[in-house]
């Protein structure tokens, strides 16, 4: 069992402000129930003062998530917006006497939902307009600005750690370099404000995904009957071998290195992305699935999954697949995101 | 109030009668069992004993099929290791998609750093092993096949002298590890073509730390731990000999109740779960319930969270388990329940409860009085529960 602390315990047996506020002026939802854990917080805010003068939360999730968000609660009735929109997701772990690395994302869940809320009050549109691009984690649906917001709040400097407060990457791991691309991003500009020391500041390349994950692959991958949707397997043969290149930074590319060869055209490389995902096609049609090729732009390469590939959790390893395979004939770092 | 333990798949009480008999291998019978003189003597008969105690619960041919190990981890990792390495033209690797990690973990491992090919076999949503995937996965490329016998989560039951039978034209190895069955489920294995199987002692009354791999005579076999001539070479290290006779008079037990628990038990778990089922809205039984083990009851409670429910039974005096991500420190749902295609919305809320001979009546009552509270309080909290069992709108800002 989680080494909870007293408080915690208290605001999950005794949880306060649960359930719905009716007249709430200021609501915010954050999560979803196939990420584990979801929240509904409500605010009564009073125009005259911008004072929140009530506060009620429902949610779905451990019991860290509830008496966070209990706590939440707790901490923001009397606060003015400006106030609350200063706490940080610290502000929740610190009023419990402190939360487990593990379930931090509790916290930020809050912080998350809080940000939301006012942002809901103020007509303004909160962090929903991101293109696909931005999505980070397909598994628990985090978004590039979550990611930065939690790194840049608590100081992390490991993928790891993002994965304990965002719960991003927690799931299939094939987001781990786009992870360690805004972990390091961030943090060198937290370095060069000096937030924190230049030497914790996260170099891409330190951390090996592999030794956060292991698990092989289900053969075949068939839907079980009942099943929302059918779930498509991606042939072993994709996985690059063990002594494939190097893992290079994604942004290596950009700055080709002096003895590289001469650096494709644009055409020439999407003539070969749209010949890899061709080849690709037959394995996923044979599980009911479909994959188009939609766009190139740098890097990032768009694909339209389809047929048995629709709403299925499996549809990140199919991505993946295609990722990996689309980088080994490429020879070159590319992120694959779906687009509907 | 005395708590209910209602988590014997993680692990049993060692029976009184277990402990008092290993009692005396602490102190006057300390000898080592391979020594010529006297101590070393009756020590050695001892640990002979619990052997054919725990051949004839197998229903083996010979006692010296019986490997005494430190667990079923031990076992599951020697029999497919040894398979490999006394076939090293075989590369390739059949399992479940439900197996516990002491077989899957390693499958993974394998698969990076031994480029070993791992077919794993999906379930159904009922659990069941999907026989055409597995019979299409089978050749002569195959070392060995490791298939559970029963699932610790769901208490599902495979097939298994089935899938050996299957196996063996292929001249396939075939392992069960049978750590949740043996001594809930009547085997016979000399009647079978199972070539190993695993079990660990303290899921049936023995202590931690002790355990078995049935290798039967004649089967290939590679010992993973090398250093003395103990276990007929198979496994080296001086015998755990007050767990050795620990376990030998486990499974003398477990021979003994072995129609109780058909009985009495699997009459209280399915009294239980008819009583779940029964109070409490949008529930249901996973696995596959007209063929499990007798005392294994995985309920999923739709819209609410594992942990939570597990925090409140606790405070309520009742121990149990849940497939839930928050509870293993892993942000996803258990593997089994999702290889089962469980929709999030329950799996999420799934939880085990594992009966054992020491569980009672009054005890049911206990969890079938407590669980409808305890739901209806985490749902009142649910932004998912409104009430009708159906998910209520929630339109979150990223999902």
């Amino acid at each position: 069992m989680w080494d909870y602390s007293d408080k915690v315990k208290d605001y999950f047996f005794n949880p306060k402000n649960a359930g719905l506020l009716a007249d709430a002026n200021a609501v915010g939802e954050v999560g979803a129930i196939a990420c584990g854990d979801a929240l509904k917080l409500m605010l009564k805010v009073d125009p005259a003062t911008d004072v929140i003068t009530e506060a009620r939360f429902q949610t779905f999730g451990c019991g860290s998530a509830i008496a966070s968000s209990s706590a939440l609660t707790e901490i923001v009735i009397g606060k003015t917006l400006d106030e609350a929109l200063a706490l940080t997701n610290q502000d929740i772990a610190d009023f419990l006497g402190g939360l487990p690395p593990e379930k931090m994302h509790c916290s930020v869940m809050g912080y998350e939902a809080l940000q939301a809320a006012v942002a809901h009050y103020r007509g303004e549109t909160w962090e929903d307009d991101h293109e696909e691009g931005a999505l980070v984690c397909k598994c628990f649906g985090v978004d590039e600005g979550m990611i930065e917001r939690a790194v840049r709040v608590n100081k992390l400097t490991a993928p790891e750690q993002v994965t304990f407060y965002t719960k991003a990457g927690g799931g299939c791991l094939t987001c781990f370099e786009a992870i360690e691309e805004v972990l390091a991003r961030v943090n060198a500009d937290m370095a060069d404000e000096g937030l924190i020391e230049v030497t914790a500041a996260y170099r891409i390349g330190s951390v090996d995904p592999r030794s956060l994950k292991g698990k092989p692959r289900v053969n075949g991958a068939k839907a079980a009957p009942g099943a929302k949707s059918a779930a498509v397997a991606v042939p072993l043969s994709l996985t690059p071998p063990k002594e494939s290149a190097p893992r290079q930074s994604p942004l290596a590319s950009l700055v080709p290195p002096p003895s590289a060869p001469a650096p494709l055209t644009a055409v020439q490389r999407i003539k070969l992305i749209d010949k890899a995902i061709e080849e690709l096609r037959p394995y996923l049609q044979q599980d009911g699935g479909d994959c188009e090729l939609v766009d190139v732009d740098g890097n990032l390469v768009s694909v339209k999954l389809s047929g048995a590939c629709i709403g299925c959790q499996m549809a990140s390893v199919t991505i993946s697949g295609v990722q990996q395979r689309l980088m080994e004939k490429l020879g070159m770092p590319l992120r694959v995101v779906p687009v509907k | 109030m005395k708590p209910v333990y209602f988590d014997n798949n993680a692990t049993t009480k060692v029976d009184p009668r277990v402990l008092e008999a290993m009692l005396p291998y602490f102190t006057e019978q300390f000898g080592n069992a391979s020594s010529l003189h006297a101590f070393g003597a009756e020590v050695g008969a001892a640990v002979k004993g619990a052997r054919r105690d725990l051949q004839a619960l197998l229903g083996a041919e010979h006692d010296h099929e019986i490997v005494f190990t430190s667990g079923g981890t031990e076992g599951d990792n020697a029999a497919i290791l040894s398979a490999l390495e006394a076939s090293p033209r075989r590369r390739e690797v059949i399992t479940s998609a439900v197996e516990h990690p002491a077989v899957l973990s390693l499958c993974a491992w394998l698969e990076k750093n031994r480029g070993v090919k791992v077919h794993v076999i999906p379930v159904d949503a009922k659990g069941r092993l999907d026989m055409a995937a597995y019979e299409a996965a089978l050749s002569e490329r195959v070392a060995i096949v490791s298939i559970m016998w029963a699932n610790n989560e769901t208490g599902t039951l495979f097939p298994v002298a089935k899938l050996a039978e299957m196996a063996k034209p292929y001249g396939i190895l075939f392992h069960t590890d049978a750590v949740q069955a043996v001594g809930k489920v009547p085997m016979d294995l000399k009647s079978t073509a199972i070539d190993m199987l695993s079990l660990s002692g303290h899921k049936l009354h023995a202590p931690k730390g002790i355990g078995a791999l049935y290798v039967r005579r004649g089967t290939r076999f590679r010992p993973q731990i090398k250093g003395g001539q103990q276990e007929r070479g198979r496994r080296a290290g001086t015998e755990n000999t007050p767990g050795i006779v620990a376990l030998g008079v486990a499974a003398r037990l477990a021979g003994d109740y072995m129609a109780e628990e058909n009985g009495r038990v699997r009459g209280l778990r399915d009294r239980l779960e008819k009583g779940l089922l029964q109070r409490i809205p949008s529930c249901f039984a996973t696995g596959d319930v007209e063929n499990r083990l007798p005392n294994t009851a995985n309920v999923a409670f739709e819209f609410v969270e594992g942990e939570g429910i597990l925090l409140l039974l606790n405070r309520a005096g009742i121990a149990a388990s849940s497939g839930s991500a928050c509870t293993s420190g892993s942000l996803e749902p258990s593997h089994v329940l999702r290889a089962m295609s469980i929709p999030y919305t329950a799996a999420h809320g799934a939880i085990r409860f594992s009966l054992s001979r020491d569980s009672s009546g009054e005890e049911v009552d206990r969890v079938i009085e407590a669980m409808p509270g305890i739901i209806e309080k985490l749902r009142a909290l649910s932004p998912f529960w409104d009430g009708s069992g159906a998910a209520s709108a929630f339109n979150p800002v990223y999902a």
